[in-house]
């Protein structure tokens, strides 16, 4: 595994002499193969999965012992789901009102209908400066759209400064969970990436880094130091949006946002629409929500506000760049739309038993688990395969329900999710790539639609499955052609009964009416 | 026999569903007897089929629509309609409403809403209903309960199948690691993410077997299906049993 990183690497240097910043992995996250079939590369990691184990329970514990202590915690979901439901019922109102506000405030807004257009705006902005590199803060919609990727295409280094988002950067990597971009890294592989890459992008690590924690925050702290110190533009996004006041707000854990959000002179910020919150008083309800949902945290350790430009203090040009990318067309789902009341503290990814098996890279997005099951369609529309896969990447066991801090239905919409991608299979047949699932359903429909139906289809099966018995003299199924055979390669399946409920009804009860 | 029967000669409408009817029709009998045994009146509706979620959980909810229809139809005269499985009650409940407002319009979407809220789990319909947790079972057995996700998280049941598992005489009941945890059935999932589901059964048929149990419980057959069928391959030693089939058992009874 760990080799692996150092060969990889390698192979892209000598390919890529003329980029500035670590390269990810070739591709775009949208052509990624159907989550079936990236599943089976990630279920075959022992490493990662180990990694995903450990860090998920880990930080499923702390979540339910910080939950535990509010008795108002349901109540506060209830509230966060409220609040975020109005701001999506009002969102135009809600807009103009931040836009006011912001733009009184001295900050200058932009508007940005996909990603294409926000990349541009943001390499314009930075060119103005005329700056050819930048300090991040960790932000997930810089990931969506794909942000570094365009800078580094205009010439502008964007470098990451969340210790996990340099791993995975430093790393040539892509992030693997919303919260945790490195999950699925453990400290053996962070010190080889450390020591092979640091060096190549600035301060180098030090010789003999050994894997202990500290010593590894202590190299990224070095490595970073000089980045923050010669950096005049810094670009972030923002948890929250308070249209009543136009201010911002980031949420974090190392105060490396803190540095990128006060030092440059130049700050550019990029957040999607959703993230408004009408008045001041409604943070008091999410940064509850947020800390012990996310990081099982009671609070978190660095919270930032910034309401437009402060003369003499802090950075004094302040842009926004606000990105709808898709946000508009979930709006209008009326059912679809609670997705985007998601505050992005991916406790259902935590707690889902797919998402820890799978990891992040299997879903095609930044944005993995039940979240980017349901966010990804909607956003990104079902024209991938990928993204046609996605609703279906879950055994809807509805964990992700009852952790979602502002009770998003994730089971509901990822039903209706399918729904929708069935109605679309339905419309346009060559759609369909070889399966005959909507004629078998159809066949199970009319089945199920009359009991007397039932029992003949029941009594098919039980003749043909006891016939076969007797002749092969077994008690139980071991292998089954196709598409059974995908349940019973692992598993044993009992022979059915040799008499139906029904059957047994009518013998014992029958008579009485 | 201790169980205190607080409504007797109740009519109860038993909703065996379809897997259990062909596949396990042990436990609806199990079922039955249990519910007569409680000084229950038990009718079987002969025209019920499903709960139609298979087609709605794979996204045909048209499909589904038979199914919804054909619920009313065989259990709208009913007060009380059970049946031995928390996915296919969680499903009516949660589902057939939805379905039925969409597709034929709030006349039947209301009567439908009705039925739905009729509709009970056996563990819901003895603890609730019926006021009994001590059945007056007997099963002197060591058994591990596998909550199974639709049971506790559609249906809602809580802990009322420990509650009533836990009344049984000569009963040793073992915590199951990780319980909560889905066993990667899923419906469709089992067949459309074979590889995923296989690992998610794995791991729960490892923590059953870390329990030492002889039984592995649960009120729903397709969850005992899909981890049994792990725990067969590698002779586990431990057999499946739906919950009502032990609820069913009395001292020198069946
Ligand atoms: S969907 Fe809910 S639980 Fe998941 S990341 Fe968003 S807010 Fe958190």
């Amino acid at each position: 595994m760990s080799t692996d990183v150092s060969r990889g690497s390698r192979a892209r240097h000598d390919a890529e002499p003329a980029r500035r910043t670590p390269a990810p992995p070739a591709g775009d996250l949208i052509d990624s193969p159907r989550f079936q079939e990236a599943v089976k590369v990630a279920l075959a990691n022992q490493q990662q999965r180990a990694n995903l184990r450990h860090a998920t329970t880990t930080i499923r514990g702390k979540r339910a012992r910080v939950v535990a202590e509010l008795d108002n915690w349901q109540e506060l979901r209830q509230a966060g789901e409220q609040i975020k439901t109005r701001v999506g019922r009002h969102m135009p109102d809600y807009l103009l009102q931040f836009e006011e506000n912001f733009t009184k405030a001295g900050g200058v807004l932009h508007w940005a209908r996909d990603a294409e257009e926000a990349n541009r705006i943001v390499i314009d902005l930075v060119r103005q400066t005329g700056e050819d590199e930048l300090v991040k803060v960790k932000s997930m919609v810089t990931q969506e759209i794909d942000m570094n990727e365009a800078l580094e295409a205009a010439g502008i280094a964007a470098w990451e400064t969340d210790l996990a988002e340099l791993i995975v950067q430093l790393g040539h990597d892509r992030p693997s969970h919303i919260l945790v971009p490195a999950i699925h890294r453990n400290r053996a592989e962070v010190r080889e990436i450390f020591l092979e890459e640091m060096g190549r992008y600035g301060t180098p690590a030090p010789e003999g880094l050994d894997d202990e924690p500290a010593h590894l925050a202590a190299a990224a702290r070095t490595h970073l130091r000089n980045k923050f110190m010669r950096a005049k533009v810094s670009t972030s996004g923002a948890n929250f949006l308070v249209a009543e006041t136009g201010s911002l707000v980031v949420v974090e854990s190392e105060g490396n946002g803190r540095m990128c959000l006060t030092l440059p002179q130049t700050l550019i910020s990029v957040v999607g629409i959703e993230k408004l919150v009408p008045t001041f008083d409604d943070l008091e309800v999410f940064l509850q929500l947020l800390p012990r949902s996310s990081t099982g945290e009671r609070m978190n350790p660095y919270t930032s506000v910034w309401t437009g430009v402060t003369p003499g203090d802090g950075p004094q040009a302040i842009h926004l760049v606000l990105v709808d990318n898709g946000r508009t067309k979930a709006l209008a789902d009326p059912i679809g739309r609670a997705a985007l009341r998601c505050i992005r503290c991916s406790a259902c990814l935590n707690i889902c038993p797919v998402y820890e098996r799978a990891g992040g890279h299997a879903y095609g997005s930044v944005y993995p688990g039940p979240i980017g099951a349901i966010l990804n369609p909607q956003l990104r529309g079902t024209a991938s395969e990928v993204d046609r896969s996605l609703p279906f990447a879950s055994s809807l066991c509805g964990a992700c329900n009852e952790v979602c801090p502002v009770r998003i239905p994730i089971s509901d919409l990822l039903v209706h999710e399918r729904h929708k991608v069935v109605e679309a299979k339905k419309a346009d047949p060559p759609h369909i790539p070889h399966t005959a699932e909507p004629q078998l359903i159809k066949a199970a429909s009319w089945v199920m639609a009359d009991h007397k139906h039932l029992e003949w289809a029941g009594l098919g099966t039980m003749m043909g499955s006891v016939v076969l018995g007797k002749m092969l003299g077994i008690e139980k199924f071991g292998a089954m052609p196709a598409p059974l055979s995908r349940w019973t390669s692992a598993r044993d399946v009992p022979m059915l009964p040799e008499q139906t409920f029904r059957r047994w009804w009518k013998q014992n009860r029958g008579d009485q009416k | 026999m201790t169980a205190t029967i607080t409504r007797k000669g109740l009519k109860v409408a038993l909703f065996a569903t379809c897997a259990n009817d062909l596949m396990f029709p042990q436990s609806p009998i199990a079922t039955v007897e249990l519910l007569e045994r409680l000084g229950c009146r038990v009718e079987f509706p002969e025209e019920q089929t499903c709960c139609g979620q298979i087609f709605t959980n794979t996204g045909y909810y048209d499909e589904a629509m038979g199914s919804v229809k054909n619920y009313l139809k065989a259990f709208e005269k009913y007060e009380f309609i059970v049946g031995p499985s928390g996915s296919c009650v969680g499903s009516v409940r949660h589902q057939h409403e939805m379905l039925a407002r969409r597709d034929a319009g709030d006349a039947i979407g209301d009567r439908v809403a009705a039925v739905a809220a009729r509709t009970y789990d056996i563990s819901e319909f003895i603890v609730d209903v019926l006021g009994i947790t001590d059945v007056g079972a007997y099963f002197p057995h060591r058994v591990t309960y596998h909550p199974s996700c639709h049971s506790v998280r559609v249906a809602k049941v809580g802990d009322k199948p420990l509650q009533l598992l836990k009344a049984v005489r000569g009963i040793t009941v073992l915590d199951l690691p990780n319980s909560e945890q889905c066993c990667g059935m899923g419906g469709t999932f089992s067949l459309k993410n074979p590889d995923m589901s296989m690992a998610m059964a794995g791991d729960k048929a490892r923590n059953v077997a870390s329990t030492g149990a002889e039984y592995l419980v649960a009120g729903d057959n397709l969850c005992l299906l899909n981890i049994s069928g792990v725990l067969n391959r590698t002779r586990a030693g431990i057999k499946p049993i739906h919950l009502v089939e032990i609820l069913a058992r009395t001292e020198g009874g069946n």
